[in-house]
């Protein structure tokens, strides 16, 4: 049993202490501030497209599925109030997460896996950088600034969604009154959440992104299997974390 | 201070390595002295790699010491290891080339961040072009290392590796998957190298014929070419592992003299 233990237990460690180092890292000279805003242009602009799509659409399938039930209240006008609701607690900050931790933390994975095999995070350590300020830090930093603000982009995104299946497609309820509702339903608690999540989300995708990358052994093959494994475990922590997240705040 | 009276520049005291409680080096103990050369040989994963990165600092040892230029660096942290590293210059068996930098920036990256006295930026592009120049590939200052050739790619490494002139240089397996030809141009460069700066050279192999050029020739610069040189003044010794285990330490002839069944295999007769 203990032996069963023992590898995620030090897997989780090993994580830990990457992620301590980093988040010191942060403090610490060299900046490497261009290595930063590369990396936001690769994961913000990047991800922008797939992120503004998966937002826009997700606000259109809530509008689209809430109607028949609204419908059978007599509720329709409440539609905003909904949507509204659900992209900016959960569904923005998640499906963002998810989409980037699809894109990116699969890409850090892979190419720190492969600077890993063949011996360049070695070269840099010989040659007197350290990978974790280098290489660790600006992608944790750029995720933690771009991913709060693809959030929003997705949040409005999926308002905009929901607006145009409810007033423009389906005429359920005014334009106006969809927007009225949707504005005042959105709580300071709601805005908290919704922006603390993906800050969460971002030191999460982008660790555990670079932690696989870092662990790879075993040549090409190794890259693949540490792809991989970044892009399940990033999932699972943020379906777990925003679980955890929401359950603090319904208690606040 | 005559070179007989210096410390050895590298010093391995009883050093054991564990991974996961497995014993992957067992009691290694040698010195090399400066302006040596050391060739180590052995099977694969006998441990050959692993001598050079505890000697870069990249791993520590689980037990023994190590010393590096008279220092004990054992315990160093990261930050301690930075100065000593700026004395040694590593080709990895790849190459080890950062992907996303020119072979120029390659070059440079020792220069710009080994170096405790900055250089001008003009110092470090005649300094990089005279490294590459070295080399034989000026004209490649512009090019991503994906652009070139393993041989090219080796050659690359081995100018970043003395660009900063550092006092120890380290090979790991320098002509592993290279044809012939190529293999015998990177090692008539590690012999200019060595004879050109006199620095202390380790390099670990599995070819029997480039420890054989270490010792048998030395670089003629009036001919511009290698030469056979007189037996015993290159200073070359060799050293064969076992499975993590010195079965061999000694001179050129002791190592062709050796019974030793394992140990034959790798000198050449």
């Amino acid at each position: 049993m203990l032996d069963l233990l023992k590898r995620p237990v030090h897997t989780f460690q090993e994580f830990i202490l990457l992620s301590i180092r980093s988040i010191r890292g942060v403090f610490r000279k060299p900046a490497y501030w261009g290595d930063t805003v590369i990396q936001m242009d690769l994961i913000g602009v990047g991800s922008l497209p797939v992120v503004g799509l998966t937002g826009f659409f997700s606000g259109a399938v809530m509008a689209l599925q809430m109607s028949r039930a609204l419908q059978t209240y007599g509720a329709t006008s409440q539609v905003g109030k909904i949507v509204a609701i659900t992209m900016v607690r959960e569904m923005g900050p998640v499906l963002t997460a998810l989409m980037v931790a699809g894109r990116n933390s699969s890409g850090m994975a892979s190419e720190l896996g492969s600077m890993k095999v063949t011996e360049q995070i070695d070269a840099m350590r010989a040659l007197g950088t350290d990978p974790v300020l280098k290489l660790v830090k600006p992608r944790l930093l750029a995720t933690a600034i771009v991913l709060p603000l693809l959030t929003v982009i997705a949040d409005f995104l999926g308002l905009v969604g929901g607006w145009f299946v409810a007033s423009v497609m389906l005429q359920l309820t005014p334009g106006a009154q969809y927007w009225e509702t949707a504005w005042r339903a959105i709580e300071y608690n709601d805005i908290a959440q919704g922006l603390i999540k993906p800050l969460c989300f971002a030191i999460v995708l982008s660790m555990v992104g670079c932690y696989y990358g870092m662990q790879t052994t075993g040549g090409t093959q190794g890259v693949g299997r540490s792809t991989t494994q970044a892009v399940v475990v990033a999932s699972v922590w943020v379906v777990v974390l925003t679980f955890i997240i929401g359950r603090i705040f319904t208690n606040l | 201070m005559s070179p007989a009276a210096q410390p050895p520049v590298m010093v391995f005291d009883g050093v054991c390595l564990a991974f996961g409680g497995e014993c992957v080096l067992d009691r290694i103990s040698f010195e090399v002295a400066r302006g040596e050369t050391l060739v180590i040989q052995g099977a694969a994963a006998s441990g050959k790699t692993l001598i050079l990165k505890l000697a870069l600092g990249l791993i520590r040892p689980t037990r023994g010491r190590i010393l590096l230029f008279g220092e004990d660096v054992t315990e160093y942290s990261d930050a301690q290891w930075n100065g000593v590293r700026a004395r040694i210059g590593m080709l990895f068996q790849e190459g080890g080339l950062f992907d996303s930098l020119t072979v120029e920036e390659n070059v440079a990256y020792p220069l710009l961040n080994q170096l405790r006295t900055p250089l001008t930026g003009e110092e470090i592009r005649r300094r990089v072009e005279e490294s590459l120049e070295f080399v034989e590939l000026g004209h490649t200052l512009d090019k991503f290392p994906s652009e070139l050739s393993g041989g090219m790619r080796r050659r690359v490494g081995i100018a970043r590796a003395i660009v900063t002139q550092p006092e120890l240089l380290l090979y790991d397996s320098p002509t592993a998957g290279l044809d012939p030809i190529t293999a015998t141009t990177i090692m008539a460069l590690i012999v200019k190298g060595r004879d050109m700066s006199h620095a202390t050279t380790v390099m670990v192999t599995h070819r029997h014929q480039d420890g054989e050029l270490l010792d048998r020739y030395r670089w003629d610069p009036s001919t511009g070419s290698l030469a056979p040189a007189e037996p015993g003044s290159t200073r070359t010794r060799f050293m064969v592992l076992r499975e993590g285990r010195i079965v061999f330490l000694g001179t050129p002839a002791e190592f062709d003299a050796c019974e030793d069944p394992y140990v034959a295999k790798f000198a050449s007769r």
